[in-house]
Order: C-alpha cells, then structure tokens, then sequence
C-alpha cells in the first residue's frame, strides 16, 4: 500500500504549480485551468485522508468540491467568451477597465 | 307600479354621467350620430326623470324630500352622505338645469357638427349635467361642493376645449385659478359652520343655526364670517367684483358652452349657494349688506364696460355679469325669491341670447366681431327674431320675462330701509343694459352691411340650431308669468310657492299698506320701463341714425372711453399686483433657490458626494488581474500561517 504521505506530497506539488501557473500566466483560459488543478489537488488530498483515518467524510467533500468546480466552469467559460468577444483577447493584462 | 323617481333621484345625475362616461370611452371611433343618441339620450332621459321626479314631489304635497343613499365620509360625529334632496328651489333649479341643459345639447349638435373631437365635446358636457345635478340635489355642503368644484372642472375643460389655440387654454387656467381663490374661502366657511353647529347637511343647519340671535350691522360673529365667506366662494363661481375676470375670457370655449355653463347654469351656482344659505344669511346683516352692496356694484360696473366691447359674445359675457349682479343684489335685500326668479329668467334669455349669438357667428362664418357685421336681419329672420325678443327680455320690456324678475328685485331694494342708492343704481343699469344690448342688435343686424359679400355667405343655420331658439324664445316670453299677478293686486306665484323654502322673504312690504305697495309696484315698473325706453332710443339714435356721433363722442371723452374700452384696466392691474410678483417669487426664490440650489443642490450634492468618495476609493484597486492573482496567494498564506500558528510554534518548541 501507497503510505499516505506520497499522495501528500503528490497533492502539495500539484497544488504550488497549480498555484505558480495562477499567479504568473496571462492567457485567461490557462489561469483558469491552473484554477482547477489547485481544486483537483485539494480533492486528491481529501481522498488521501479519507482512505487514512477510514472516514467517508472526505469523499463526500470532494463530491461537494467537483460539483461546486462543475458550475464555476460553466460561469467562468462565460465569463472568457464573453471577455474574447469583447476585447478579441484572452490576455489578463488588457482587462484593466479599473485601473487609473 | 314602478319606483317612484323621488326614491331614486340619484338616477337624474347619473344618467348623464353615464353618457359622458360612454361617449369620453368609447366615442373616439364612433360616428358623429352614434355619439348624438348617447349624449342627447342621456340628458334628454334625465329631463324626464327630472319632470318625473317634479311631478311627484306636487302630489305628495310639496313636502321636503331628503335621501340618504350612502355615507361617503364618517369621522367621528361628522357625516357626509351622498344625500340629495328636493325642495322647491330645488325643483327650480333641476328644470332649468336639465332643460336648458338638454335643449342647448341639441343646439351643440348642430353647431359642433364640423369640428374636430365631437365626442370629447359631449363626453365633457353631459360630465358638467352631472356636476351640476349633484350641486343642485346634494342636501349637504360637502356634496354640493363636489358639484361645486365638478362643474369647475368641466369648466376648465370646455373652456379650453380648443386647447391647441394658446388663448384658450390660457383662460381655462384663468378660471381655474379665479376660482380657487373663491373655493378657499368657500372650504373655510363651510369648516367654520362644521366647527359651530356640527353639522353640515342643510335641514339640521337650518334647525340648529335658527334660534341663534341675529347680528346687527358691523358686529363680525359666526354668521358674518361664515357668510362672507361662503359668499366669497360665490363671487368666484358667479364672476362678481372683484374676482369676475374669468368669464368674459371664458367666451374662449365653444358658443354653446358659454350658452350652458357661463350664462344659464354653472355662474348661477353662486347666487343658488347665497339663497340655499338664506338663513345664515338673514343672521347677519352685515354679510346681506356686503351681497347687495357687491351685486348692486358688479351689475353696474360690468354693464359699463358692456357698452364698448365689440365682440359680440364679450358682449353678452359682460351681460352675464351684470345681471348676476341683480341675482346678488336681490338676494341681500332680502328677497330671495326674486334673486332666483332672476336666475331662472336669465337662465331662458341669456341662454337664447348666446345660443343667437352662436347662430350669428355660424352664419358669419366664425366672425365675432360685430364692426364685421350689420344688416343681417333680412338674411338670418329667425336668428334676429329670437334675438330681438331675447334682447327686449333682458331689457325688461313687459310682458316679456326679464321685465317681472327685474322689478320684483327692483322693488325689494326701493322697499328695502336705507336701500334707495341701490335701487337708482340697479334703474340706472337696467338703462345700460337696454343701451347695451340694442347696441348689440343695431349693429349685428341693422345698419349697414359692413362686411364683404364674396367672402362670407350668410347662411340660416340648421334646425337643430333653431329650434333650441324658438323654444327658448317661447320661454323668455312666458317665463315670467308666474309673477305676473302681482301687478293687478294678486300673489307672485314664483315667490309664494318658494316661500316654504324661504319664508316670508318679503319683510319690508309689511311697513307698507296692501294698496301702497301695489301702486308703488306699478310706479317702479314704470319708471323702470322708461329707463328701458332711453337706452334703447338712445342706441337707435347713436348707432342708426347718426353712425359717426359714438366716434365724435369717443374723441370728446377720451379719457372715460379709453378707460371703458380697456376694461378699467382691471386685467393689467391683477397683472402688475399679482401675477407679476408671484411670477417674480416663482422665478427668483422657488426655481431658482428651493428648487435649483437647495432640492436639486442635495440631490446632485449626494451623487457628486458619492462620485467622490469613489475616486477615492478606487485608488486601492490597481486594475491589474494579476496582481489580484498574487494578493489572492499570499492572503491563503496570511491564513494559513494564523491557523497554525500554534502548531508552528509547537514545532519550533518541540525543536529546540
């Protein structure tokens, strides 16, 4: 058996590059994705320490998580259409209506 | 057997409310007869009823006839139903009303036929039978001024019935506004009387106000306030000094408007209000002296400014005011009867005079001005003829209508103590008056022509036009029969059969022995008919016999010409006293201040506050998402590191 401490660690790594590809990249529809990877680190931690402490708790969490990631794709894929349409960009930078 | 129509009299004013109510909804589309069925079915049904309603209040004796049909506003001990009531001057009133009402309906459908918003015009006119039904039926104060200010409205909306012309929809704001002055005065007398006696329906006032003792001459109680200000109201409606300016501007609206509402009618409603209120008014001397005091006035200084207009219905308009003057002055002398017989007498001539009037103007193609006209007797014979015996009526040439209502108030005043000024002022206009109206006659339809035949064809108007004028002409001759009597030493019908609403009204004639009084009747008729006979010689002379001396007379006079031509200036005088500075007040301290800086300062200062408090507020957002991205991470941070702190410290501890 895999000790827990491997899907751990697994989960932390996804999560910082989730997190570096969030902060530093422009396209919106990879922040967007890196978003989701973020999410799907915390799921896989979740899982880890379900299967550990033999609690279902976890499981149901990520549930939770997947659904609430499902409607916030459907709001945020919007979101950049309407952004492409817009500005016939995808670049953050130019998104700047309230800046000074 | 059906319903008695006494039982359900509120079916007389609402039979024309429903004509209105059908014709202003749905007339728009329909064809001009459509619309004549409805408005002339609904009035003419409510004449009936009326007739009806009359007929049974003599079979039951002539007793008072009081309904209540339901409580319309209950406060504490205050009620005010929609109560109607039938006394005999109500009789008076509803006939007139619905009569000359219905027959001026038929004149309109002639003279309306070609202009434009035909139903809108009748939808408004059987909305005026309405009101004024209400005002005449209501058996309280607060209902009567429902019908009050109704037929104000309908007032306003008829005056400026051709609203696209500015004029018009100027004078309709005029009346409007005139008449709020009066409404104020009228709401305060009728609180003062709520205040006083509790009550405000007509019989228990009369109960309750009864016993109470008079108040003599310069002694200001109750009653003099109370009916001085009621009375003020009145001079608002009835056009009397100093708040007559409305109507002769009110001659804006159609002819057989001003016919209905400003000549036979609604004016009358204040004189109707004066007499309604004769017992308020006989406790109080002083607010009787101040009635006749303004009549008398009214009636003479409105037939001075009749003798130059030359507008045919100013004219008539001036006319109207004049002989509401009389109404008023027979009304505070005491005779109330008289007063009202004047009303019901004025109501058939001057009614005939405007509805002739509208037929001249017809006939000259939308000429009013009577210098435009002349010699038209041959070309219009029926429109003359009616107007003739109109004219004599008005002048008070026997046995013709206006010659008994006149004298009777006549007499009163002569018999009244200390009332002899009055009397040779009301004789000295009735001497106006003939001048006036004979003026009038010589110059529409004697004389020369003075207008180009290629351009207007004199035409004899419709039937639906002229039979409203022969039987109303029939009515100017009969109407005053009733006093007639009196002057071979019987009753006055008129006045004995509203003697149970007014009581012995007639004081006066008491002093006087039975045969004194009588030959001083045919003294005063006399001289009065001779007074008649000089306008009228006087007028023959001026404007058919020598037609240069009036301009000879004008130069010679010219400072009392200019003066009367332009209306004593009384118009430009409430300009530069009234108008004026309230417009002044309007532009400088309420638009320009309390509206501009101070409500429209808050308003605009509260979203420029906001404005500001934004672009404060906007400098922490640097509008870069990226940078959001960035304090998003090391918030999560910041909360990661507080929530563990103390394990982050444990391990430290534990470390070293």
């Amino acid at each position: 058996m895999v000790p827990t401490n491997y899907y751990l660690i697994l989960s932390a790594i996804l999560f910082g590059l989730g997190t570096v590809a969030f902060v530093f990249k422009r396209n919106i529809i990879t922040i967007f994705m890196s978003i989701e990877l973020m999410l799907n680190a915390v799921n896989l931690a979740f899982v880890a320490f379900s299967q550990a402490f033999g609690k279902v708790e976890g499981q149901v969490f990520v549930l939770f998580v997947i659904v609430v990631a499902a409607a916030e794709a459907a709001v945020g894929l919007g979101i950049i259409i309407l952004i492409q349409r817009n500005r016939q960009s995808l670049n953050v930078e130019k998104v700047n209506l309230l800046k000074l | 057997m059906p319903t008695p129509i006494l039982d359900i009299l509120w079916i007389i004013p609402l039979l024309p409310l429903l004509g209105g109510a059908i014709n202003g909804l749905f007339g728009a589309k329909w064809p001009n007869k459509t619309v004549n069925t409805v408005a002339l079915g609904s009035t003419g049904l409510s004449f009936l009823a009326a007739l009806e309603a009359v007929r049974e209040f003599f079979e039951q004796g002539q007793q008072l006839v009081h309904k209540e049909f339901f409580d319309w506003i209950v406060a504490g001990s205050f009620r005010a139903g929609f109560d109607l009531q039938m006394d005999q001057l109500t009789v008076v009133m509803v006939l007139v009303v619905t009569g000359v009402g219905f027959l001026i309906h038929i004149y309109s459908t002639g003279y309306m036929a070609h202009e434009g918003g035909y139903y809108r015009f009748f939808s408004y006119l059987n909305l005026f039978m309405f009101f004024m039904l209400i005002l005449v039926l209501a058996a309280n104060y607060v209902l009567l001024f429902v019908g009050w200010e109704g037929v104000g409205l309908a007032s306003y909306l008829l005056i400026g019935f051709y609203f696209l012309k500015k004029s018009a929809s100027d004078a309709g704001k005029k009346a409007f506004i005139v008449n709020r002055i009066g409404d104020f005065g009228f709401m305060l007398g009728m609180f003062l009387l709520f205040k006083t006696f509790g009550t405000l329906d007509f019989t228990s006032l009369v109960a309750k106000a009864d016993p109470w003792s008079h108040e003599s001459w310069g002694q200001f109680g109750t009653f003099t306030v109370a009916c001085l200000l009621l009375f003020m109201g009145a001079c608002g409606k009835s056009a009397q000094l100093p708040l007559y300016v409305w109507l002769p501007d009110a001659m804006e609206g159609p002819t057989p408007v001003s016919a209905l509402i400003h000549a036979a009618t609604m004016v009358t409603a204040g004189v109707y209000v004066v007499a309604r209120s004769h017992v308020l008014f006989i406790h109080s001397e002083t607010a009787l002296v101040v009635v006749a005091i303004v009549g008398c006035a009214t009636a003479f200084f409105a037939a001075t400014i009749g003798l130059l207009q030359t507008d045919i219905k100013k004219v008539l308009a001036y006319s109207t005011v004049s002989q509401l003057g009389y109404m008023f002055l027979g009304c505070g002398v005491g005779a109330f009867g008289a007063g009202i017989f004047h009303l019901m007498t004025h109501a058939f001539f001057k009614a005939l005079l405007f509805l002739a009037a509208g037929s001249v103007i017809h006939a000259m193609g939308g000429e009013q001005n009577m210098l435009h006209m002349g010699g038209l007797s041959k070309k219009i014979k029926i429109t003359y003829w009616t107007m003739l015996i109109a004219t004599l009526a008005i002048t008070g040439f026997p046995p013709l209508a206006g010659f008994f209502s006149k004298d009777s108030i006549l007499f009163a005043a002569f018999t009244k103590p200390g009332g002899h000024p009055l009397y040779a002022i009301g004789l000295l206009t009735a001497l106006l008056t003939s001048f006036y109206m004979f003026r009038l006659i010589f110059l529409t339809f004697h004389g020369q022509q003075r207008y180009d035949e290629h351009h207007v064809h004199v035409h004899e108007s419709p039937w639906s036009m002229l039979g409203p004028l022969v039987i109303l002409a029939v009515l100017s001759v009969i109407g005053g029969w009733m006093a007639a009597p009196s002057f071979w030493g019987g009753e006055d019908h008129f006045t004995s059969f509203l003697s149970p609403v007014f009581g012995a009204t007639r004081e006066a004639q008491g002093a006087l022995s039975e045969a004194a009084a009588h030959s001083l009747e045919l003294t005063l008729a006399v001289v009065a008919v001779v007074a008649a006979l000089i306008g009228l010689l006087t007028a023959f002379w001026l404007y058919l016999k020598q037609p240069g001396k009036p301009t000879e007379i004008a130069k010679s006079l010219k400072p009392i010409y200019t003066t009367l031509y332009n209306k004593y200036y009384v118009d430009e005088l409430y300009g530069a006293a009234i108008v004026k500075p309230l417009l002044a007040i309007s532009t400088n301290v309420l638009w320009k201040v309390i509206d501009v800086e101070a409500i429209d300062g808050t308003v605009n200062g509260i979203a420029h506050g906001a404005t500001a408090t934004g672009d404060v507020a906007r400098r922490t957002q640097s509008g870069n998402t990226r940078s959001y991205a960035v304090w998003v991470v090391i918030g999560a941070l910041a909360v990661l590191v507080i929530v563990f702190w103390p394990a982050i410290r444990a391990l430290a501890g534990g470390a070293e």
